[in-house]
């Protein structure tokens, strides 16, 4: 088979890291490759190198066996590439539809012909099962909806050659296989399809083949049908993986958080949140699982202070929450990791060290009103950059230049040794990697070992599954269902998440 | 009293002081919306009415003086475009080098040519379009034929169309917002806030050649802060075309009415006060918040 895209020999340094370290990588015309590794081995980089973002240092690169020379994406669309990137390339304020045909526009009489491509990308939509409000702000719709709208993004175009990077990292299950389905007639249609991601079993279920990045160099490739996950996880991080989480019964104390009659009307007049009732215990995981856009962001919202709820009432340890700012709620002690590590959980224009601080720093061992302890401040980050295993370990790297992995491990790094009694944990390990995952589901069985009441939110069932103590599932901003310990199967929880089922005088708290 | 305030003599004042405003106005519109800042506005529009006027002295010709006016504007605009987009320095500092680089130059050239350091010899205006309803009002004629004043309609109702319903106006959006995820579409970051910062060139030189034919002579520091006003209007007007003339027709407003009501019975400092007035309660009250675009004055890199 011909090769659509080769990568050879190609070197990427950035100020003081090798992102990609003489990598050579084949992909098949007509195949779906999977590009696999750690946080920060350098996938990324690799395939906004082959879409002219970054220009490599050295190396080549030949598209259908004839080298080219990319200056920028504009080349590369031109030579047929299409990505969905990992940090979506979206402009807020503009509407979905305009965010589609931004750069490949059909106009009529000069003006941008609306209506046509309305009916073109429906079509499309409805086609592929990608449902978006396409006259809405990307602004004010969910990362869920916005990876739809990127995927959209990428089909419209019709690129010969689709770069998806981590594009289910963000999506249900029912989701992700219902992009598979999508890749599948993509790649029957001829089309070449590299898929960065970290979920093993993605790989097994879709691939053609698998190369596998650590730290900046290809530590393999394989034919997917002759590997297993468990090989894959060793290659990538070069030891043995347990790829499920170990925990012991809970021993749950008395309820901490808890959330009663919350209903919340937003600005649009839409009933985003309706009658949630649950309550979480010292010592235990409750999961809530649901399809993104379901009231799962609002809940947390209204949680920690971020949105004024209509009604009801939130209590830490019988303390009124609600209505709090979110520096009262933070005063009160609740941990929060946003699901928006880019907008929410970090300042991407500081260092390492600050982020490992933010929200802390008016504490006295980090500075008076006046100063900043510089001292306690690199002192604090040099402790859990170690203890977090954060790359590069390096305190004054920009938290723009992180890889997404990492990004995600400074926050929860800052958010759980802050020791709080409440952990409220939205999507915690989206874009981390495997090794990534143990540790952080590891560091959070400890913490609710350590008799912390803690709230997570996940669009992955699996994590749902393994890591919860009890599971909700909410739909249309309602709880639906109230599954007393994990003992659940996928399918159940999804007839629960898509509305097919419903008991919904069931409550949380009657766990 | 009122009868005598809103005359037609009067809707003319406000026409006069608002057409130069729009066209500046929508310069900074375009230039903003591509996500370049562009207080040279004031440099610009007064380059724009110098060049017109020696143009017009020159050549006898006030078509030709209005393109060196037009000429004039793009000239300041690009190298305002070179400094932030290309060497990507601070562009309000840009902004204001350029404003007292042009307050300097056209006075030197001024002294130059015309010996004089405060004004130019007479020029003609620009020939007007004969309308038969007012004749009994010469001034007020003129003014209304004034084919820029028809131009500057023209411009505003396009430019609505073209910075919300074409390719053009799309994309020079998207590079103003967020210019990384435009630049992954394959749209030249580059030559979108070129185009942006051009075209804020020719209409504020438009702003300025306007100035020069309603005064008939160019005289020292004649923009006089028009090009603020009309970046004030652009934010009032939430950068969209149609926002900024109204609010500037606002301002127009505003000013002839302190003009109209000097002299008589109202001290006169609280007469001045009300254009200001006007502003600060049509910001407070009406309009609400008016959000700049995402990338406004932030140089794209394209390695960050
Ligand atoms: N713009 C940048 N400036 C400086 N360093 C960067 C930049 N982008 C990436 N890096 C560094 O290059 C390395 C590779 O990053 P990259 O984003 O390619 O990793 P990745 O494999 O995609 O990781 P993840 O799975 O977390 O997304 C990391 O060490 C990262 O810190
Ligand atoms: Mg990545």
């Amino acid at each position: 088979m011909p090769y659509a895209v080769e990568l050879l020999n190609i070197t990427k340094r950035f100020a003081r890291t090798v992102a990609n370290d003489n990598v050579t990588l084949r992909v098949q015309s007509g195949s779906i490759h999977a590009l696999v590794g750690e946080n920060g081995a350098g996938k990324t980089t690799l395939m906004e190198t082959l879409y002219g973002l970054y220009q490599p240092d050295e190396g080549i690169i030949r598209i259908h066996e004839k080298e080219v020379s990319i200056r920028s994406p504009h080349d590369s669309i031109r030579h047929g590439i299409g990505m969905v990137h990992q940090h979506f390339m979206l402009v807020g304020p503009m509407t979905v539809l305009e965010n589609i045909i931004l750069g490949a526009e059909t106009t009529r009489y000069s003006l941008l012909d609306l209506k046509r491509t309305t009916a073109e990308i429906s079509e499309l939509a409805g086609r592929f099962s990608l449902t978006v409000p396409l006259n809405e702000k990307v602004e004010n719709i969910g990362v869920g909806i916005q990876q739809r709208v990127e995927i959209l993004k990428a089909i419209y175009r019709r690129a010969d050659i689709l770069v998806l990077d981590e594009p289910t990292a963000v999506l249900t299950p029912q989701e992700a296989a219902q992009l598979f389905r999508i890749l599948s007639e993509l790649k029957e249609e001829g089309k070449t399809i590299v898929l960065i991601t970290h979920k093993l079993s993605e790989v097994m279920a879709i691939s053609d083949h698998v190369s596998v990045m650590r730290r900046g160099k290809i530590a393999g490739e394989v034919e997917t049908s002759s590997t297993t996950p468990e090989q894959l996880a060793e290659m990538m991080v070069g030891r043995r993986i347990l790829l499920r989480v170990e925990k012991t019964e809970k021993k749950a104390g008395d309820p901490v958080l808890s959330v009663s009659n919350l209903s919340c009307i937003d600005k649009r007049g839409v009933n985003v949140l309706n009658d949630v009732s649950l309550e979480v215990a010292s010592g235990e995981i409750l999961g809530i699982a649901g399809v993104e856009g379901n009231g799962q962001s609002q809940l947390v919202e209204c949680i920690t202070g971020l949105l004024r709820p209509t009604s009801g009432s939130v209590t830490i340890d019988g303390m009124q929450i609600a209505g709090l700012s979110p520096k009262g709620v933070f005063a009160r002690g609740l941990a929060h990791v946003p699901e928006d590590r880019i907008k929410r959980g970090l300042v991407v224009e500081m260092d390492v060290a600050e982020n490992l601080i933010l929200g802390l720093h008016m504490q006295k061992e980090f500075g008076s009103r006046i100063s900043m302890n510089r001292r306690a401040i690199a002192e604090n980050a040099r402790l859990l950059i170690t203890k977090y295993d954060i790359r590069p370990m390096n305190p004054e790297a920009l938290a723009r230049g992180l890889s997404g992995g990492n990004q995600q491990k400074v926050i929860i790094a800052r958010e759980l040794s802050r020791n709080t009694q409440v952990i409220v944990a939205s999507q915690p390990t989206r874009g981390v990697d495997i090794g990534g995952i143990e540790f952080i589901h590891r560091t959070l069985v400890q913490a609710r070992d350590a008799g912390k009441a803690i709230l997570m939110i996940s669009a992955d069932l699996n994590e749902i599954l393994s890591l919860s103590d009890r599971i909700a599932v909410m739909y249309g901003g309602r709880i639906v269902k109230v599954f007393p310990d994990n003992n659940v199967k996928e399918s159940e929880l999804g007839l629960y998440m898509t509305g097919s089922k419903s008991s919904s005088a069931q409550r949380a708290s009657d766990g | 009293m009122i009868s005598q305030i809103f005359s037609l003599a009067f809707l003319a004042q406000t026409i006069r002081i608002t057409v130069p405003y729009s066209l500046a106005s929508l310069g900074g519109v375009y230039s903003e919306r591509g996500g370049v800042v562009n207080i040279a506005l004031e440099g610009i529009i007064l380059n724009g009415a110098f060049c017109a006027t020696v143009g017009t002295y020159y050549t006898g010709s006030p078509w030709f003086g209005l393109l060196c006016g037009i000429a004039g504007g793009l000239l300041v605009a690009a190298i305002h475009a070179v400094i932030s987009i290309h060497v990507k320095a601070d562009q309000i500092i840009s902004g204001i080098a350029l404003n007292l680089f042009a307050v300097g130059i056209t006075k030197f050239v001024l002294e130059l040519l015309f010996q004089s350091s405060s004004n130019s010899p007479r020029i003609a205006g620009l020939p007007y379009i004969k309308l038969g309803f007012i004749q009994n009002q010469p001034d007020v004629a003129h003014l209304l034929g004034n084919p820029l004043v028809l131009l500057t309609v023209l411009i505003v109702v396009a430019s609505h169309f073209i910075i919300f319903k074409t390719r053009f106006g799309l994309r020079l959006r998207s590079v103003g917002e967020n210019p990384e995820a435009a630049d992954t579409v394959g749209i030249n970051v580059t030559w979108y806030r070129y185009y942006g910062v051009l075209i804020s060139g020719v209409l504020a030189g438009l702003a300025g050649a306007w100035l020069a034919f309603d005064q008939h002579s160019f005289t020292d520091g004649m923009s006089a802060g028009r090009g603020y006003i009309a970046l004030a209007a652009m934010i009032v007007g939430k950068w969209n075309p149609l926002g900024a003339a109204a609010a500037c027709l606002l301002f127009g407003f505003a000013e002839s009415l302190q003009i109209q009501l000097q002299g008589g019975t109202l001290p006169t400092q609280f007469i001045q006060m009300i254009p200001y007035l006007a502003t600060i309660i049509v910001l407070a009250g009406f309009i609400g918040k008016s959000v700049a675009p995402g990338a406004d004055g932030i140089p794209y890199e394209k390695e960050k």
